[in-house]
This record gives C-alpha cells, sequence and structure tokens, in this order.
C-alpha cells in the first residue's frame, strides 16, 4: 500500500429512503480520505452524516455509486467479503459502547482479532493488552464489559477498533455521551492514532469544538458536502 | 468454528437459566422418550413371547376333514351324471401325519429352518374318582421344546427333564392339577379314546397364563403317548417348524402345504392380533415421544427467539466488527445444538435412570410366572433415535432464530439508539 492510494475513496454517493415516500438524504457525495487523516464530519440533525458513514462502514449497502476502501470497490461485494473488509481494514468507535456484555473487557478487544485469525490466541492476547496498556485500560482487563463508567467502554471500544491494526477507524459521535474530561480523553486518543500509528480518522460529530481540531471538517447539509 | 463456539457457549452462560429450561425441556423429553419406548417394547416383548415363544412359526397337520376329491368324481364312466352322495365322513387316520420322518430329515437340511420338532396330539381322560375329565395331551421331544418354545419357563412345578427322563411321567396345566387335586409324585389314570388306559406320574405342573387352556391341556413325553395310543414311534400328528427368520413363515407354510400334501399354517396367519397389537402399540409410543420432542423444539424455539430480540445490540456490534451473517447464523445454530446436545445427555441418562426403576417396580402375572417386575427393553437402538431426533428438533428449532439473527441489520439497531 503506497501512501498515495486513498485509504478512502467516495464516488458520487446517492442515497434515497423510500418510505413511505422517495426522500433523497445523500446527493452525489465525493469525498477522499488519505493515510494518517483525521476528518471530522459536521451538521445537522438529519443531514445525512450518519447515513454516509454507515454507507462508508460497508454494513448499508442500499445506494448509487461507488465507495473504494484501499483501491478496493465495494460495489456489489458479497456479504461475506465486505464483513472480512470491516474486519481486517476498519475500526469502529459508536456514541453508544457496544461492548459486548456477556465477556470480559479483554474478550472485548480480542474478538475482532480472534475472527481475523492472523494470530494465535496467545499473541492475540499480549496485543489485546497492549492496546489497553496504551489507553490506560490495563486494570479493567478482566472487569465485565458492563462493570465499567461509560468513557471506560468507549476506551475499551477504542482498543477493539484498534486491535486488527485498521487503515481506517469510524466514528459516530464517538463523544456525544461523555462528558467533558472523557471527551478530551478520547480527542486525545484519536489525535495520538492519527500522529503515531499513522491511521486515517472518520468521525462524525456534532461537537464544533471537537470538529475544529481535527485536520479537515467536512461540512453537510441537505445531504451534499458544502464546505 | 471454535471461537462461534464459544461465542455460543457465553452467550448461553450469561442466559443460564433460559438456557437451562431450554435443556431442561429436551431433557425431560428425551427422558420420557427413552423410558416410554423401553418400556413399551419390553411389554410388547413379553406379550408377544407370552404367544411366540410357544407358537411353531409353521405348524404341518393333518387337518380332520374329508377328501375334498371323493371317488366317485374320479370315475370316468359318465361325465354327464351328476352324483348325490352327501354327509361324508373323514378316515378317522387322517390325524396321522404319513411320511413324518423323511418330512422332518427334508427339513432339519433345509438352510431357513432353526428347528424341526415333532408333536402328538390326542384327545384323552383322565379318571377322576367317578368322573372323568376330558383333556388333551400332548406328546413332545422334551428337549427340543426346552430349546426353542421355552418349555421350562411355563414350569411352576417340578423340573422338565424328569418328562423326558422318567417313562410314564406327565406334567398337568395347573387348571387341570387343581380340579384332580394332584400334587407332584402323584399317579393319575389316564384313559385314551381307544379305551386303553395307563398310569401317569405328576412330574410338573405347568402355568401358560391363559387359564382355559391350562384346564385342559397336559404334556408328555413323545414316546409315552404312543404306547398309550398304541402307536408305533413314526406316529405324530403335528410337525412344528421355527425358523431362522420369522417373516418368512407365511411364505414357507405354503410351500410345505403343497409339496408334502399337509395343513401348514403360519404364526401371522394364526396369531394375526398379536402382531397388530405390538404395531399400535408402538405407533403410539413413537407418537407421545415425537410430540414430546416437538413441544421441547417449540420452548427452544420460544426461548432462541427471545434471546435474540435480548442480544440485538450484540449481535449489530458482532457484525459491525467483521463477523458475517453466516457466522452469526452458526453462533446461533451452535447455541441452539449445544442445549440440544446437554439435554439430550441428560436425557440419556435420566432415561436409562428411569428404565431401571420401572424395570424394579414389582411385577406379578399369572400369565407369566417368570416375571416379577415390569418388563423393560433396553435397546441401544432407542437411545440412539431419541438423540437423533433430538438434533434434528434443535437444529430445526434453532435454524429459524438464527436465520432471523444473520439477518438482523446493523445499522438499523446502532442508529436506532
Amino acid at each position: 500500500m503506497s501512501t498515495a492510494t486513498n485509504v478512502l475513496d467516495v464516488r458520487k454517493v446517492n442515497k434515497s429512503f423510500h418510505d413511505p415516500v422517495t426522500i433523497p438524504v445523500l446527493k452525489d457525495v465525493t469525498l477522499q480520505v488519505k493515510p494518517g487523516e483525521f476528518v471530522s464530519i459536521t451538521g445537522k440533525s438529519g443531514c445525512g452524516k450518519s447515513t454516509l458513514l454507515y454507507i462508508l462502514s460497508t454494513m448499508d449497502t442500499d445506494y448509487e455509486g461507488n465507495v473504494v476502501i484501499d483501491g478496493e470497490s465495494t460495489r456489489g461485494l458479497s456479504g461475506a467479503r465486505l464483513s472480512a473488509i470491516r474486519n481486517e481494514k476498519i475500526g469502529f468507535v459508536f456514541q453508544f459502547h457496544y461492548l459486548l456484555p456477556e465477556f470480559s473487557v479483554l474478550k472485548n478487544v480480542m474478538l475482532p482479532a480472534l475472527k481475523l485469525s492472523r494470530k494465535s490466541e496467545q499473541e492475540v492476547e499480549a496485543d489485546a493488552m497492549a492496546r489497553l496498556k496504551e489507553l490506560d485500560m490495563q486494570d479493567q482487563a478482566l472487569k465485565m464489559a458492563n462493570q465499567l463508567s461509560g468513557g471506560q467502554k468507549q476506551r475499551v471500544a477504542i482498543a477493539r477498533a484498534l486491535i486488527n491494526d485498521p487503515l481506517i477507524i469510524m466514528g459516530d459521535e464517538p463523544t456525544g455521551n461523555l462528558d467533558s474530561r472523557n471527551s478530551a480523553i478520547v480527542f486525545d486518543i484519536f489525535q495520538h492514532i492519527a500522529a503515531e500509528h499513522h491511521r486515517s480518522l472518520l468521525v462524525v460529530t456534532h461537537d464544533n469544538d471537537f470538529a475544529s481540531r481535527t485536520h479537515r471538517n467536512i461540512v453537510m447539509d441537505d445531504g451534499r458536502i458544502v464546505a | 468454528m471454535r471461537l462461534l463456539l464459544v461465542i455460543a457457549v457465553t452467550i448461553l452462560r450469561a442466559k443460564l437459566k433460559q438456557s437451562i429450561v431450554a435443556a431442561v425441556g429436551v431433557m425431560f423429553s428425551i427422558t420420557m422418550f427413552v423410558a416410554l419406548l423401553g418400556f413399551m417394547n419390553g411389554l410388547n416383548d413379553m406379550l408377544d413371547g407370552l404367544i411366540l415363544n410357544r407358537t411353531p412359526h409353521v405348524r404341518m397337520y393333518n387337518e380332520m376333514k374329508a377328501s375334498p376329491q371323493q371317488p366317485i368324481e374320479l370315475s370316468e364312466a359318465d361325465p354327464t351324471t351328476h352324483h348325490f352322495i352327501r354327509s361324508v365322513k373323514p378316515k378317522s387316520e387322517l390325524q396321522k401325519l404319513r411320511n413324518a420322518m423323511g418330512i422332518m430329515h427334508t427339513l432339519e437340511r433345509d438352510p431357513r429352518v432353526l428347528a424341526v420338532s415333532p408333536r402328538l396330539v390326542a384327545q384323552v381322560f383322565f379318571n377322576v374318582g367317578t368322573t372323568d375329565l376330558n383333556a388333551q395331551v400332548s406328546g413332545i421331544e422334551v428337549e427340543q421344546e426346552m430349546r426353542y418354545y421355552m418349555f421350562s419357563d411355563y414350569l411352576v412345578q417340578g423340573e422338565a427333564r424328569d418328562l423326558a427322563t422318567g417313562n410314564n411321567t406327565v406334567v398337568l396345566g395347573k387348571g387341570l392339577a387343581d380340579m384332580m387335586e394332584a400334587k407332584l409324585g402323584d399317579v393319575v389314570q389316564v384313559t385314551a379314546a381307544s379305551g386303553d388306559r395307563a398310569l401317569l406320574r405328576v412330574c410338573g405342573i405347568f402355568q401358560s397364563g391363559i387359564a382355559e387352556y391350562d384346564k385342559v391341556q397336559c404334556y408328555a413325553s413323545l414316546k409315552t403317548v404312543q404306547e398309550l395310543l398304541g402307536q408305533p414311534s413314526s406316529y405324530i400328528t403335528d410337525i412344528n417348524v421355527k425358523l431362522k427368520d420369522i417373516l418368512l413363515a407365511p411364505g414357507m407354510a405354503k410351500e410345505l402345504a403343497q409339496r408334502f400334501d399337509v395343513d401348514a399354517v403360519d404364526i401371522q396367519t394364526a396369531n394375526a392380533q398379536f402382531e397388530t397389537g405390538s404395531n399400535v402399540r408402538s405407533i403410539i409410543s413413537y407418537a407421545v415421544g415425537v410430540v414430546l420432542l416437538i413441544v421441547a423444539g417449540f420452548g427452544i424455539y420460544n426461548i432462541l427467539n427471545m434471546l435474540i430480540y435480548e442480544k440485538l445490540d450484540s449481535i449489530a456490534i458482532l457484525k459491525a466488527t467483521g463477523f458475517s451473517g453466516a457466522d452469526v447464523r452458526r453462533i446461533f445454530l451452535a447455541l441452539s445444538m449445544v442445549i440440544g446436545l446437554v439435554g439430550a445427555a441428560g436425557g440419556l441418562v435420566f432415561g436409562f435412570a428411569l428404565q431401571n426403576l420401572i424395570d424394579n417396580v414389582p411385577f406379578v402375572t399369572q400369565a407369566l410366572p417368570t416375571v416379577t417386575t415390569f418388563p423393560i427393553d433396553y435397546d441401544p437402538k432407542y437411545y440412539i433415535i431419541a438423540v437423533a431426533f433430538a438434533l434434528v428438533t434443535t437444529w430445526i428449532a434453532g435454524w429459524f432464530p438464527a436465520r432471523k439473527a444473520a439477518q438482523v441489520d446493523p445499522v438499523e439497531i446502532i442508529r436506532g439508539k
């Protein structure tokens, strides 16, 4: 992978909701994300920024246009292949932390790597511990996921997003549910990921302060990119 | 696949109570299935044994009847005439099987035949004081009868072997012995239809379970009966054939009747009602067992559906982090199969225990003096069928919810919060 390749290349994406009447939500959205770039998307509620993010995440395939991830067009790929792309190349952080409550913190972080099964379980466990340590969460590793506070859960979710060394980390309001102190921590972690690990980040947020501190802020309005 | 199984088991452990309820449902139905079938078939075998053990697969005999073709019909004097001979009487000697020894030798060499045993059945009277009791004496080859027709199983007193070794010994039916107040070692007087008399020593008392039969039946050795009737040692009236495969009996009976020009009746024809009874009991027990399993299947289906509804978030996150729809389906199928396997294993253990329990319940019946507890058929066949049914049921019960889980749209769940 050369640095010249865009991690994410979005070409003329259109999407409409058809229920009960056809309403266009995305209109000719085109954007690129380069390696190591920290990009934020802002816009009013209902402007389509989250919808766009889920299309980019490959989870939503009901759109027109094309999304190219790491040089691979995702148009028409099978569900299994899209899952594999998500597993290997994309890390997710959501507003609600979405850890698996049945598993320990450590297992939660390990699961995507176990699914990828490129390393032995011992190596994956060591990796997961290293990620948790980076985020200062190593003491919580053996707790169950539902015993953590909101900020802690979000850090575990970030560790999980990082476990497979993805090309890009996508966030849907990752700080939306956190107090300002925890928001700051999460922002610092993101910045660190972009700078040190040279990973791309694409974060949807309504926090203008957060957005203003990223490398690039994309503003959306009524389904179009306006800035 | 191992990872998916680990996830399935972890989810099960987190929902331990529901999982146990589902597994207990399967366990209960397997337990009942195994116990019910074992018990029903034990009963079937016992009831069948009541008749089948003692009944030859093919019985060859001569029916006491007039020849179907009278000599006059063979006459070619004038084909236009019609004869008016009525009330033709049978000849008494017809009961004797002609060339019995030859038939027996031929049958013994037949590969389908397990055992051939001769019998001589005759009507006699027992003289008790001034009254005569009507009875039927069967002259038997004692060793053969013990080996192939469980003769000694039905003796409530005495030894079957004494019948073979002692001359002029007799085994009386229980009802008959009671009427004569005869005990072991007593001597009874018997009169043949021809008027010949003999004294026989009682060496055993048998009970078949059919009271009417026990009132009129008695057994002696073949030789004793031949002497009583004043007949040579080639004189027998029945040849009983036991086959290696009982299902061949109807065909064999037809074949033998034609080949040796005798009457032959097969066990299926003679005891059609028993087969029907056994089949009906088997069908009922299978039906009940399968219904139990289906009910357990619905239990699993319900619990899994509930589980999936509760786990929508987890399914969404699994999909978001790279697990495919097929992976999610396999997780929930594995979950169902784990419930099924655990339930089935428990069911087999409890089923065996319940069979054992039934096996130890006292069951005393006049019909079978050798039976003291309820009969159980421990055939592993029923265990295998039960497990196979359980796995198929849980697979089907798990498949529909699992498919639903696979189709969960993660975007809808994640955005819907």
